[in-house]
């Protein structure tokens, strides 16, 4: 055992010892020991650098608060975790650690030039440095930043990690296993309540596990906390969760709780779920959060050996470590005495406790000088000296003037302590000031919700005690000896014979934040706390200011002259801790990460190798490529087969509505723009669907299937919000109408054959469908069979040719297709995708909502008037087209473009503009909306919107790329191909 | 995550089953009233919403459930439900609001 090891202390393991390696050297704990516990134990207390100065830095605090010993983990392939807390990371044999932003190494870092030239990195120092000139921005300062920022570095291979996703419930969920928490689970588990006690360390027992000297009913401290735990245990109603952290406390008292799994183990086997996500439901939310300790803030308070009082208690109590040999004591409080005696009674030298204050409890001074501590009253630390461990302090007597180094390798300080308010201030409970103690309270709970213990600032072990077993419903105090928790006193400013502007007083360790830092803030204009916080990024590194917030509110506060709660406190949001994103992801990755919707046909498609593309969540057949076709050559040959002869394509996703009742017509005229009265049974129509304030909304064919009953088809992504948008107006603006709606996008199977041939193919296999073009012109539907199966067919069509729409109850959508294929062979029947439908939609200039339109679009200004009723009293848009700015002139239009060189496809999001020799900026006509190669007329086709586009008929534009390039084209109407429509009749 | 209560299904149940579906209470006017408005007063109807802070009237979807769309009276502060109630009810008064409030 080593020198900095107290034997009969701690929870540590000493029959199980554990060799792990920091920064390459290998070093020896025991079972149970973090990163910080095992290298103090060592004699190694720097672990790190800052962000900004790159100052050398030991840990601070023993637990999750801690801002300055940060490291990187990395165990195998995509399992390296940065800016890990050493304070908390369990070792386990093998383990690989190493410290952060430093370059070449951490005794020796470059950065450190930082610190030597801090006068020039004031608060502010980024936002008032890297301004001017502009042109400096993309490749000196950005560059600069990127460099600096950042602590540990960022993974750069997949996780190789899984992660786990549970949803879980209880009556009471219980936040920290201190002497509240557990007292407080007793109680409830005796009520029969099922009950969660969470904590975030590895042990249970909070503040139980560092208190040797307390005595609950009799027993020492840690006997109490072992029968307690092993009776929690025992009862079924209870789970008990350690290495557990409750990140984020939502509405109606839903928790997340985010529990390691594997972190600590040695061997990871398969696999092992490394961290879970509870999302739990609780009837009620019990915080036993407790308290951290506030550092004070005080010249060189950051080297490395200086540290929390309660952390140095913790280490040796915890871990059976020493801080150190001589260690000084300052404090505003009389808690640190505890700590004080605790670690004079393990052999380690107290040099000196300094105490800010004037008046402090007598017993306390009789107790240290007991001891043979010397109590410096009313005096002040100055000063530290050492460069990778603290060495000496200086003590100040403000009064006197009189100034006495002192020897020590460690210095343990305590400003107080900050009840932990965190997941309180997620539920929206709101917080009170209390003047006395100089700390923020829990005031009105807005969940069901209660804070104990020492988060409520009820400190000390009876208080707990008995606060949690009242909470938990029941009604037992406890018989406690303790040593007094006492008060403090809280100094917002130390006094010092140094300048403030030749102090380094560090508030916030991690981002470097000074004293000096906030009081410039303020000088500079900040007034809100909020705004401080983000110029000095106060309280925003990855501790989130768990030790310094309350620091740098009361110097703020004091600068401003004005009191504490006048300034505010910054918000608290989850997560508590940093969290992985593997934990929120859970088992949502690869191909669980989207739902991906396929067709009835997609397997097929599968098999043929066609290259998909995702269209919302659907997944499409993009194109079929042969043998040494790329997509283009693919495309135009889909579409050239089509035009000639007959191609075939997955229409199923398709969105589809049955709107059925006796008053469907009439709703349908609510909800389109054109008419739906006359429409004869078996006839379908082209239908365009407006939002309340006149912008096309969606299109489609909507087939009459019966008087009361009709087949509406939707755009594939809008299905949805269309089947939204009916059900609103249905439920609540048209209720009197009796009509029902039902998405019917996934019962239906859909082949869409188009071309010359495609009456002849389907002839055989139809039965009780005229398919003759007298009994079943172009915009029909019929219900008979297909191969013997129930089809609704559709005569309609999306390219311009003869075309069929064959819709089929889904499970038979597959086996009709192969059918067709498979009788097709005799036309050359071509499947097509995505693709070729818009090529030879496009031809056609058949509009795409959201592609062609954006939601700011009229029926009037996509050309398409003609389907306006003007005789409808009333539809969903008809008033806001009245509307004086939806039919000025100015409006973009939708127009066709042909390039002047054919062989050029525009891009689609491409600017339009007359005369591109004008100063940019330019003054923008419109865009591309859609552009493609059209194999059939050899040339390329555009669809685009441009201002007053319907006037400007054979006028040329231009469409400048950048790099001098411009193209060139004309304005046309946009129908390509077969402008009088005379394909789709043929016989 | 809120728990809230659909009226028709009568019983609390999670948000992800909900969707909000903006300001409640806003009447659309029939075509007789439409063709009356000014252009003014239907950009009113249109555009204008209270964005109340404190108490409002809210409409809700139980889309991932019964599919029928609700009232709800909230508060945009605190973010909690007062109380949910079925489409066609009128816009409680200030006073009802408050007895539900204190449970009332």
């Amino acid at each position: 055992m080593g020198e900095f090891r107290r034997a009969g202390r701690g929870l540590i393991n000493k029959d199980n010892p554990v060799h792990f390696s920091f920064d390459c050297k290998t070093y020896q704990g025991y079972e149970g020991d973090t990163i910080a516990s095992a290298l103090l134990a060592n004699g190694v207390h720097l672990m790190g650098r800052s962000f900004k100065y790159h100052r050398p830095r030991g840990p601070v605090g023993s637990g999750f608060e801690e801002p300055n010993a940060l490291v990187t983990v990395t165990r195998g392939k995509g399992r390296m975790t940065s800016n890990l807390r050493a304070t908390t990371m369990e070792i386990y044999s093998g383990m690989e650690a190493s410290s952060q932003n430093r370059w070449p190494s951490l005794g020796f870092d470059a950065g450190a030039f930082n610190n030597t030239f801090s006068m020039f990195f004031p608060a502010g120092f980024y936002n008032k440095t890297f301004m001017w000139p502009k042109s400096f921005w993309d490749k000196v300062y950005e560059p600069f930043i990127r460099n600096m920022a950042g602590l540990g570095p960022a993974p750069t291979e997949v996780d190789a990690d899984v992660y786990g996703s549970v949803y879980g419930h209880c009556d009471v969920l219980i936040v920290g296993s201190g002497p509240a928490g557990l007292a407080a689970a007793i109680a409830a588990a005796k009520k029969d309540q099922s009950v969660i006690l969470v904590d975030e360390n590895a042990e249970l027992g909070g503040s139980l596990n560092s208190s040797p000297s307390v005595v609950i009913d009799g027993k020492p401290a840690s006997e109490w906390r072992h029968k307690t735990l092993k009776a929690l245990s025992k009862a079924s109603n209870v789970t008990l969760m350690a290495r557990t952290t409750a990140v984020g406390y939502y509405h109606d008292d839903f928790v997340g709780l985010s529990e390691r799994l594997t972190d600590h183990l040695p061997i990871l086997e398969g696999n092992q779920i490394r961290e879970k996500l509870h999302r739990i439901r609780a009837g009620k939310v019990i915080l036993a959060q407790g308290a951290i300790e506030r550092p004070l803030v005080f010249d060189g308070n950051d080297k490395p050996g200086v540290m929390l009082a309660s952390a140095a208690q913790d280490y040796l109590n915890v871990y059976g470590v020493a801080v150190g040999k001589e260690a000084v004591v300052f404090t505003s409080h009389d808690s640190a005495y505890t700590a004080a005696f605790e670690l004079a009674d393990a052999n380690i030298r107290i040099a000196a406790i300094v105490d800010a204050r004037i008046y402090i409890p007598t017993s306390l001074i009789t107790m240290a000088s007991d001891r043979g501590i010397d109590v410096h009253v009313g005096k002040v630390l100055s000063g530290t000296s050492g460069k990778k461990r603290v060495s000496s302090a200086e003590i100040y007597d403000p009064t006197s003037g009189a100034k006495e180094t002192i020897k020590c390798d460690s210095v343990l300080m305590c400003g107080g302590w900050t009840p932990s308010l965190h997941l309180w201030s997620h539920s929206k409970g709101s917080i009170k000031w209390d003047a006395e103690t100089g700390v923020y309270l829990p005031d009105v709970a807005n969940e069901n919700c209660v804070s104990i213990g020492a988060s409520n600032g009820d400190f000390g072990f009876k208080a707990a005690l008995d606060a949690g077993s009242k909470i938990g419903g029941g009604r037992k105090t406890y018989t406690v000896e303790e040593p007094i928790f006492g008060t403090g006193e809280v100094f917002s400013s130390l006094p010092s014979y140094k300048k403030s502007s030749k102090q380094k007083a560090f508030v916030d360790f991690q981002n470097d934040v000074t004293e000096k830092d906030i009081k410039l803030a303020v000088r500079e204009g900040f007034r809100s706390i909020e705004h401080v916080k983000r110029y000095t990024t106060n309280g925003m590194a990855t501790d989130q200011g768990k030790t310094s917030n309350l620091n740098a509110l009361e110097i703020a506060s004091k600068a401003l002259g004005k009191e504490a709660p006048q300034v505010g406190l910054t918000t608290f949001r989850p997560p508590y801790t940093p969290t992985t994103f593997g934990a929120f992801c859970g088992y949502k990755m690869d191909d669980l990460f989207e739902v991906t919707r396929k067709t009835p046909i997609d397997a097929w498609a599968e098999q043929q190798r066609a290259v998909f593309e995702p269209v919302g969540v659907w997944r499409r057949a993009w194109y079929f490529p042969k043998a040494g076709e790329d997509m283009h050559t693919a495309v135009a040959r889909e579409c050239k087969a089509t035009r000639d002869s007959l191609g075939m394509f997955d229409a199923s996703t398709l969105g589809k509505i049955e709107v059925v009742g006796p008053d469907a017509a009439k709703f349908m005229n609510k909800m389109y723009t054109n008419p739906w009265g006359s429409l004869k049974v078996g006839a379908a129509r082209y239908g365009l669907m407006c939002r309340e304030d006149g912008y096309i909304y969606d299109d489609g064919v909507v087939g009459r299937i019966a008087e009361d009953r009709f087949h509406v088809t939707t755009t594939t992504g809008g299905a949805p919000r269309v089947y939204r948008h009916m059900e609103d107006y249905l439920q609540t603006e048209f209720p009197e109408l009796d009509v029902w709606l039902t998405s019917t996008t996934e019962h239906w199977a859909v082949i869409a054959l188009n071309g010359p041939n495609a009456r002849k193919l389907i002839e055989p296999f139809v039965e009780g469908i005229d398919l003759s073009p007298e009994a079943f012109p172009h915009m029909n539907v019929r219900e008979g069979k297909i191969f013997g199966l129930p089809t609704r067919l559709f005569r309609v069509s999306f390219s311009g040719e003869l075309g069929f729409e064959v819709n089929v109850p889904a499970q038979y959508g597959k086996a009709v297709w192969e059918a067709l294929y498979e009788a097709g062979q005799q036309y050359d029947i071509t499947p097509y995708g995505t693709e070729t439908m818009h090529v030879l939609r496009a031809e056609k200039g058949f509009i795409i909502v959201g592609q062609d339109t954006d939601g700011t679009v009229t029926p009037q200004d996509a050309g398409m008037s003609w389907i306006v009723s003007k005789k409808k009293k009333d539809f969903v848009g008809k008033r806001s087209l009245a509307r004086p700015d939806l039919t000025a002139d100015g409006r973009k239009h939708l127009i066709g473009l042909l390039t002047e060189d054919s062989n050029v496809v525009l891009e689609e999001g491409a600017h339009i503009v007359a005369d591109p020799n004008q100063p940019i900026p330019m003054d923008m006509l419109g865009h591309v909306t859609s552009s493609y190669w059209s194999e059939s007329l050899g040339t390329s086709v555009a669809m685009a919107l441009v201002k007053d586009g319907f006037k400007r008929m054979d006028e040329t534009l231009y469409i400048p790329m950048g790099g001098g390039i411009v193209h060139k084209a004309k304005v046309v109407k946009p129908v390509f191909y077969d402008p009088k429509g005379e394909r789709l009749n043929v016989v | 995550m809120f728990l809230i209560h659909c009226p028709y299904c009568d019983e609390k149940r999670p948000e992800t089953e909900f969707a909000h579906a903006g300001e409640a209470h806003i009447v659309r006017p029939n075509a007789a009233e439409q063709s009356e408005m000014t252009d003014a007063q239907w950009s009113e109807f249109m555009f204008i919403r209270d964005n109340k802070r404190g108490d409002s009237c809210e409409r809700w979807w139980h889309v991932n459930g019964c599919n029928m769309f609700f009232n709800a009276v909230r508060n945009t502060v605190t973010d909690k439900f007062v109380k949910t109630y079925k489409m066609g009810a009128k816009r409680p008064s200030n006073a009802q609001i408050q007895k539900w409030k204190e449970g009332v």
